[in-house]
């Protein structure tokens, strides 16, 4: 090992020039600090067009399952617990405890992901599409009785957009979750140079972040 | 936070499944919509608050950091202002 190498694999504690900590830890700050401006450009214009069309949105629970979505919301929250609990394993040392967790979180996190798809299914079923209601569906024929509104194209793109852009965001997590979790198995991860799993971690927990928001804002409001 | 006692992550588990089943309780409530709406979004802000200062470690993180991820809010306020003035005008 060479010593430009060994100077790479500093600990994480560290503390670096600038912001105080380590180049892939920055890194992963400023891509999140471009998504919560992403998020929010999303969940403002859905604001906006909610409060500003009324009439082209129905009350959430009447398309949507909010039992099952409230249930995936806890199972993601439990990702961000198991991977913070990867994190302080990794921290103390403790091999066994970093796999256990950062597989838990896979499974999770890929649970989560079936569960959204599910609901996109059941929604697609029903007659609930990006553009509107699919004519002669179930929920067609509802607006057709007065039961919901005439119309809800405007629902439809903003509810698929918002939520499909972060499912993509989980699904992409996952992917470099694996990622992770295939080095921890290979014994990548030490108490003194963790960086992978911190910097997916924050990742991660971003996501879960913005989940907790679209929940509140999407399905319970 | 290399070094330092882990935080009681559980606790902080609990916390966030408690406050999103108190969301979907008060979902449920027939108060005003506005009453419910901000009652819901302040919920949503605690928990999102929570992930960031304990499960991303933002509480255990130097000033220079944590003005580094201060930095976009202001910005979103001001999209959401801008939006905000296409609706309003």
């Amino acid at each position: 090992m060479d010593h430009a190498e060994t100077a790479v694999m500093q600990a994480p504690s560290r503390r670096e020039i600038g912001a105080g900590v380590y180049s892939e830890k920055l890194g992963m700050w400023v891509f999140l600090g471009s998504e919560v401006l992403f998020f929010t450009v999303l969940i403002g214009s859905y604001i906006i067009l909610r409060f500003g069309s009324p009439e082209s949105f129905a009350d959430p629970g009447k398309i949507l399952n909010i039992p099952v979505t409230a249930v995936n919301t806890f199972l993601l929250i439990c990702s961000s617990m198991t991977m913070v609990k990867a994190f302080a394993c990794v921290q103390d040392g403790n091999q066994k405890g970093l796999k256990l967790f950062l597989v838990a979180t896979v499974l999770i996190g890929a649970t989560f992901v079936s569960v959204q798809v599910f609901e996109y299914l059941q929604l697609a079923h029903e007659g609930f599409l990006p553009s509107g209601y699919v004519d002669g569906s179930h929920f067609a024929e509802l607006a057709a009785a007065g039961d919901l509104p005439a119309k809800v194209n405007i629902y439809g793109s903003t509810f698929f957009t918002m939520t499909g852009f972060h499912g993509f965001h989980v699904t992409m997590g996952v992917v470099c979750m694996v990622y992770v979790t295939i080095k921890a198995f290979q014994g990548k991860y030490t108490a003194t140079d963790h960086r992978g799993v911190e910097v997916i971690g924050l990742y991660w927990h971003f996501v879960d972040l913005v989940w907790i928001l679209l929940f509140t804002i999407v399905y319970l409001m | 936070m290399a070094g330092d006692k882990h935080p009681n992550y559980f606790m902080i588990f609990v916390g966030l499944a408690v406050l999103t089943g108190i969301e979907l309780f008060i979902a449920g409530f027939s108060w005003s919509k506005t009453l419910i709406i901000v009652t819901l979004l302040a919920l949503a802000i605690w928990k999102a608050i929570m992930v960031a200062l304990y499960f991303m470690h933002l509480r255990y993180e130097g000033n220079r950091l944590r003005i580094f991820v201060l930095a976009p809010l202001p910005l979103t306020v001001i999209i959401v202002i801008a939006v905000l003035t296409e609706y309003v005008w």
